[in-house]
């Protein structure tokens, strides 16, 4: 098992030329059976295995990963992570995450490069204003904190963004000063290493391809590596998981879409946080590289390709010289796709169920990297305890049937507009 | 991706905004079992990998509705018709 990284670890690898290092997790084979089964190796995955361990003491667990670790969402997102959520069944969830976040690298023992540079999402227009001055009060309400800024504070800010743009003019912003960005990888990688430390096993190539079923019940799956028997099996997809349960003859209040990203040749400094211009459908961070991470809305359609058109690539652009015109002059690095779970009102699904055995996470739309410790965590307390913790508690199956939803963008049962 | 329309022929997905599942009919609201039947109806979907049959209008065009049957795998356009088959006819 892999060492505690530390300034001690350090200094005693630089005297001896590196070589006390071992791999940070095992390349575990399967066993025939484990009381937990993971399927989907992400960081909502890998969370969830090392808070079942690490809270519940539950430690026979497997997670079943169809490539390698990270490979999904998890390593293809532009790491933003924030708690700025309206409704009450979304906004303590997501604060329990950001303060997961600050104190996770501690936790993990491994460098997140958790960055907490702020987010401010601009204000065009009067009842804009009015509408982000409740979000505001919402999550002071829940300890997110909140500023609502001014048209001049933003320009100190940012004084490179288009103010007198004639469409959007900027008249402020709703800043939330903990949020920003972690380093994607990292996180999957640190809660690979910490569940790895605590007796997880992480199975990589190993695709699940059915379920084994037992009067009704699921107890196990079945794998490109073999058959795998399960107490509880625990499904954390992301935008696959409407392809597991057609096995078990379930349809999901899920679409799954493409949304793209893209990533500008390095510069200096420039961004100091997280920019969203919501009306031109943009939003845009710099990485620690240097590099302009940025993107807008999901193309639009259902897809499993991983890659999108160039629709949303004009429309991304165009929303990017509508708000910082000198963006023009830099040139395009490379622009990607994930594969992304959108559910019918816009907020995911922990659960329990809907078959005895079997357990749900799933539905994070665009923005499930912010949720990844949060997530774990209410996922292992739901498999654990048999029952959602208050924190997740809103985030049921039949939600839907009872007529619960929680769509924050109030757009109804429409996946393509969240 | 470009959508051949019936009636305008290829074109590209910029012109059309997608509406989603095609496979979907409105249940009987009067019905014994309307309440269940309106859940599927409302938020269940079928979601496939491969051929997925789907609404799109043509809003920059024609602005008719149609139904594109498309892999979600590799976003081939698999067929394309009027959503309305008695609109099928193209006007003279
Ligand atoms: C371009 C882009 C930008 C984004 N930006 C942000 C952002 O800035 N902030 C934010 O909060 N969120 C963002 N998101 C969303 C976020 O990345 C996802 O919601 C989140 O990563 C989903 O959880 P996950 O990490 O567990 O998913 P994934 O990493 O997708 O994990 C699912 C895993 O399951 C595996 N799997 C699938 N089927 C099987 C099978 N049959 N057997 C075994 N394994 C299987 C997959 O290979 C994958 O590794 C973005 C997403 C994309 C695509
Ligand atoms: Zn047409």
């Amino acid at each position: 098992m892999s060492a505690r990284y530390s300034f001690l670890s350090l200094i005693s690898n630089a005297l001896n030329g590196q070589t006390g290092w071992r791999p940070a997790w095992r390349n575990a084979p399967p066993k025939p059976a484990y009381d937990v089964i993971i399927v989907g190796g992400g960081g909502h995955g890998l969370a969830t295995a090392y808070y079942l361990a690490k809270e519940h003491g539950i430690r026979n667990v497997a997670v079943l990963e169809k490539g390698h670790i990270g490979s999904g969402n998890a390593g293809r997102n532009t790491t933003i992570i924030r708690s700025n959520y309206l409704l009450p069944g979304n906004e303590p969830f997501y604060e329990w995450s950001m303060k997961l976040w600050e104190g996770l690298e501690q936790d993990l023992n491994y460098n997140a490069m958790v960055s907490q540079r702020g987010i401010i999402n601009l204000i065009h227009s009067d009842a804009q204003r009015d509408a982000y001055a409740r979000r505001g009060n919402a999550m002071r309400l829940a300890g997110a904190g909140s500023e609502l800024l001014d048209a001049e504070t933003v320009r100190k800010m940012c004084p490179f963004l288009n103010f007198d743009n004639a469409r959007f003019p900027i008249k402020g912003g709703l800043m939330q000063p903990r949020a920003g960005t972690a380093r994607h990888d990292a996180v999957v990688w640190g809660y690979a290493r910490a569940a790895d430390r605590l007796g997880v096993d992480i199975i990589q190539n190993c695709e699940v391809t059915g379920f084994i079923r037992d009067k009704g019940a699921v107890v196990g799956v079945e794998t490109t590596r073999g058959a795998i028997r399960g107490g509880k099996v625990a499904l954390a997809v992301a935008g696959s998981t409407s392809r597991l349960t057609r096995h078990l003859d379930l349809r999901m209040p899920l679409e799954s879409h493409v949304l793209q990203a893209f990533v500008s040749e390095g510069l200096k400094p420039l961004i100091p946080g997280v920019i969203t211009f919501g009306m031109g459908h943009f939003y845009v961070s710099q990485s620690d590289k240097g590099g302009l991470v940025f993107g807008g809305d999901i193309d639009g359609y259902n897809s499993y390709a991983q890659r999108g058109n160039m629709p949303v690539v004009e429309d991304v652009l165009e929303g990017g010289m509508a708000l910082m015109p000198m963006i023009g002059r830099l040139r395009l690095l490379r622009s990607w796709g994930g594969l992304v779970d959108m559910s019918m009102d816009g907020s995911p699904i922990i659960d329990v169920g809907p078959l005895p055995g079997l357990y749900l996470n799933t539905g994070w739309n665009y923005g499930g990297f912010k949720a990844t410790p949060a997530s774990g965590w209410c996922f292992a307390y739901t498999i654990a305890q048999d029952r959602a913790h208050d924190f997740n508690a809103a985030f049921r199956l039949d939600r839907f049937r009872s007529g619960h939803i929680i769509d924050e963008k109030g757009v109804g049962a429409q996946p393509n507009l969240h | 991706m470009r959508i051949p329309c019936p009636y305008c022929g290829s074109r590209d997905a910029h012109e059309f905004a997608y509406l989603g599942d095609a496979t979907l009919t409105r249940p009987d609201p009067a019905a014994s079992d309307a309440a269940e039947a309106f859940h599927a109806y409302a938020y269940l979907r079928e979601n496939p990998e491969g051929a997925h049959r789907e609404y799109w209008y043509h809003a920059n065009g024609c602005r008719r509705w149609l139904v594109v049957t498309r892999n979600t795998r590799t976003h081939e356009i698999l067929g394309v018709a009027f959503a309305r088959p008695s609109t099928d006819e193209v006007p003279a």
